[in-house]
């Protein structure tokens, strides 16, 4: 329909919001924390195979100045936390978590004296993703997922919209 | 510099003017820091390197950052339940891992695996041995510059990771080795899906080989870069492909095999420069062994049973777990309350695509490890980071990182 | 180990008592910590045991002489391993480095002073390894929770 009346008129009309979160969701730029084994999956999903590319986060930027969304990859440690929230006090607004692995999301398998049980601790989380690690595919699924909660989050007013927005979404990835 | 004027930069400073001159900008040092997150230090290991301009003094690694107390938790679990642990050391093998592990225990135990189990493995390791070696040269060329050779290596590895997926249940974290045997046989799927990838791999290699090899900008980064002598690096306890690039001809599956190697045929890369191309070349050398190895392997495997013949530490086959009572009840002794090996210390290491990867296990007789010791090789690799990175200029750190190639979760344990 | 080998080891030692046990087919020397030094010496220039693949600390736990040192030796020329023990007691956890014999120790002698404190005389940079240079206690003593102490590490905050 929005076709029809672009050939019929010459322009589109659409709400600012919509166009804002179009453009934002489709080129999240990752800023790639990645600590451990995840950090290799997050590769392969870089890769040819899985190629993130086709989302729009062709970019893995390693420069937390230019990134939308970071996703911590891997097993948090005390030493380490303070590093990680240094990184994201860095990143520009808007800016989303995607914390990927059992490890990042709640400590995972490790539940010792140096691990950080859970980045939500020190940093707010958008999507958790399960799995240790997650297959590209289900860190593919946590991208669209966060894609959907940026739709619904609205950029304009904010505030009226992501109340609804309460819960992180939790998406499960196959069992490892 | 002399005091006066380092009063005068300083004063300069806070005034922010900038009309002060000194006689050589360049005769100061300074401490920069690579961080625990950078894009090129392989996982976060942070180097504090003194520059003097663009010439590197000296280099402190600090380790530590993915620490996560492994040896604690061993303490803590029973000897079956730290192999999914080991998949999480060197991630790059995750089954050579499982293997070194499940050898050491097994040595303390006294198990005698049968024949066609200790093919398999032989065909896992070093199937993870090309997959290790493949993400190293990979991104030792990405950080180098050459974005390419990134993307084909990785395209190769998960042709592996497939017949991973096949074999074990698990592309990555497999957690394929138990004790006295494996988790599940290798079917028929497994060998023509490896028969199909040797046909291709000697081929793919050549192109990387090809793109590298003759590029100038490749070379010119690589040669002469990170020169350690065979003396230290013997000092410094290093082993692996940075001791066969210093022509040192030390493998273990060479000078004590393990497994079945002893029946396999196989050369030794060694090359006498010992600099950042030479490890290179020695990594791909490598890669083309063990795709020998694995034809060989493949043709010498015999049939049998791939589970030792002890009901009291070996985990019994998953039909009979879901259908006998007797298996079931040895499947919970086993797994919660452990395998009882008898007193005494071992130390069991194998050559994993790093160096030598061993365990020191104290058993105290009952189900849990009362020490365990893993000895990781990317740790002792980093130790003899500073020697190679002395002299070296900044731009020469990351080519020199990407051909120590260290895992940050095998040396932080 | 041979005879020979033997008779060198128990040379270098002095008048200090040298113990060999064999299980698996691994070989372990128990030393003093006094004659430590001598006869490390003695392995690496006479015997060859010139790369050092592990040093490790073990706490028993026990009343007398509670840890214990192991270094973990190989000799390239002979393809073969060894073993050198030595036991500490808990009041005076202290044994000389073996760092100007070996290079190669210095970081694992670095990693069992982070976890149980050991301290090696002699040592030319005797820092923490793995946990951060504030931290207080040492993590693999048998009477250090795995959970760890509450608040002994910080947390930035949300």
């Amino acid at each position: 329909m929005a076709l029809e009346a672009l050939q019929r008129d010459g322009f589109l009309t659409a709400r600012l919001d919509d166009v804002i979160s179009w453009a934002r969701k489709n080129s999240l730029w990752p800023m790639p924390m990645g600590i451990s084994c995840c950090a290799i999956e997050m590769m392969a999903t870089a890769s040819p195979r899985f190629d993130i590319a086709r989302f729009g986060s062709e970019v893995m930027r390693f420069t937390p100045r230019q990134c939308d969304v970071m996703i911590v990859a891997g097993t948090v440690t005390y030493k380490m936390a303070r590093v990680v929230r240094k990184i994201y006090d860095q990143m520009p607004d808007p800016k989303w978590v995607i914390s990927m692995g059992a490890c990042a999301s709640s400590g995972g398998m490790f539940r010792s004296y140096s691990v950080v049980q859970g980045i939500d601790q020190f940093v707010p989380v958008d999507v958790f993703v399960a799995g240790c690690p997650p297959r590209p595919e289900a860190l593919l699924h946590a991208l669209m997922a966060l894609q959907e909660k940026i739709t619904k989050e609205g950029a304009i007013r904010p505030s009226a919209r992501s109340a609804q927005i309460t819960i992180p979404e939790t998406v499960s990835g196959a069992p490892a | 510099m002399d005091q006066s004027q380092r009063t005068k930069i300083l004063a300069a400073l806070e005034d922010q003017d900038t009309t002060v001159t000194i006689t050589d900008p360049l005769e100061n040092e300074m401490v920069l820091n690579m961080g625990p997150q950078h894009p090129a230090t392989h996982g976060v290991l942070r180097l504090l390197v003194r520059l003097d301009g663009e010439t590197v003094m000296a280099v402190v690694p600090e380790l530590g950052y993915l620490h996560r107390g492994y040896e604690k938790i061993a303490e803590n679990s029973t000897y079956h339940e730290f192999i999914p642990h080991t998949d999480r050391l060197d991630y790059l093998s995750p089954l050579s891992n499982n293997v070194a592990y499940v050898l050491a225990v097994e040595k303390l135990a006294g198990l005698v695996i049968p024949p066609r189990a200790q093919y398999i493995r032989v065909l896992v390791c070093e199937m993870a041995r090309i997959a290790s070696h493949l993400v190293a040269v990979g991104s030792m060329a990405m950080d180098v510059g050459a974005l390419t050779a990134l993307l084909w290596t990785f395209r190769e590895r998960e042709k592996l990771l497939d017949i991973y997926d096949v074999l074990c249940g698990a592309r990555f974290t497999t957690s394929y080795a138990r004790i006295g045997g494996l988790q599940q046989d290798w079917t028929a799927q497994c060998t023509t899906m490896l028969n199909t990838f040797l046909g291709e791999f000697e081929q793919d290699l050549q192109e990387v080989y090809r793109l590298l090899s003759t590029n100038r900008i490749f070379v010119d980064r690589c040669e002469n870069v990170g020169y350690c002598s065979p003396d230290d690096l013997i000092a410094w306890g290093v082993t692996g492909p940075l001791l066969r690039a210093a022509g040192v001809p030390r493998d273990l599956r060479r000078d004590r095999p393990y497994l079945v190697y002893d029946q396999l045929d196989f050369d030794v890369v060694t090359l006498p420069e010992s600099d950042a191309l030479a490890r290179f070349y020695v990594r791909m050398g490598e890669m083309r062994e063990s795709a020998k190895i694995l034809r060989q392997a493949l043709d010498l495997l015999p049939e049998g049973p791939i589970f030792a013949e002890d009901s009291k530490r070996v985990l019994p086959s998953k039909e009979r777990i879901y259908t006998k009572m007797e298996e079931l009840i040895h499947d919970f002794m086993l797994i919660n309350l452990g395998i009882d090996p008898p007193v005494g210390e071992v130390y069991a290491g194998i050559e994993s695509s790093k160096g030598e990867l061993g365990f020191y296990i104290i058993s105290d007789g009952t189900g849990h490890p009362w020490r365990m010791k893993i000895r990781s090789p990317s740790m002792v690799n980093i130790s003899a980071m500073p020697m190679m990175l002395r002299g070296a200029m900044i731009s020469d750190v990351v080519a020199i990182i990407g051909s120590v190639d260290p895992v940050m979760g095998e040396a932080d344990k | 180990m041979n005879d020979e080998m033997l008779g060198r080891i128990t040379a270098a030692a002095g008048e200090e008592p040298v113990e060999v046990t064999e299980f698996r087919g691994d070989t372990t020397v128990v030393l003093s910590p006094s004659a430590l030094l001598r006869v490390a010496e003695c392995m690496r220039s006479e015997l060859s045991f010139d790369l050092i693949i592990d040093v490790l600390g073990v706490d028993m736990y026990r009343p007398d002489k509670r840890y214990e040192v192991v270094y973990v030796l190989y000799s390239i020329s002979r393809k073969a391993y060894l073993q050198l023990k030595i036991r500490i007691d808990e009041e005076h956890p202290e044994v000389p480095s073996v760092t100007s014999i070996w290079p190669g120790a210095n970081w694992h002698e670095r990693e069992v002073y982070d976890m149980f404190g050991i301290t090696f005389t002699g040592h030319p940079d005797l820092r923490r390894l793995y946990m951060p240079e504030e931290f207080e206690y040492h993590p693999l003593r048998k009477d250090f929770p795995l959970m760890g102490v509450p608040d002994s590490l910080p947390l930035p905050r949300r």
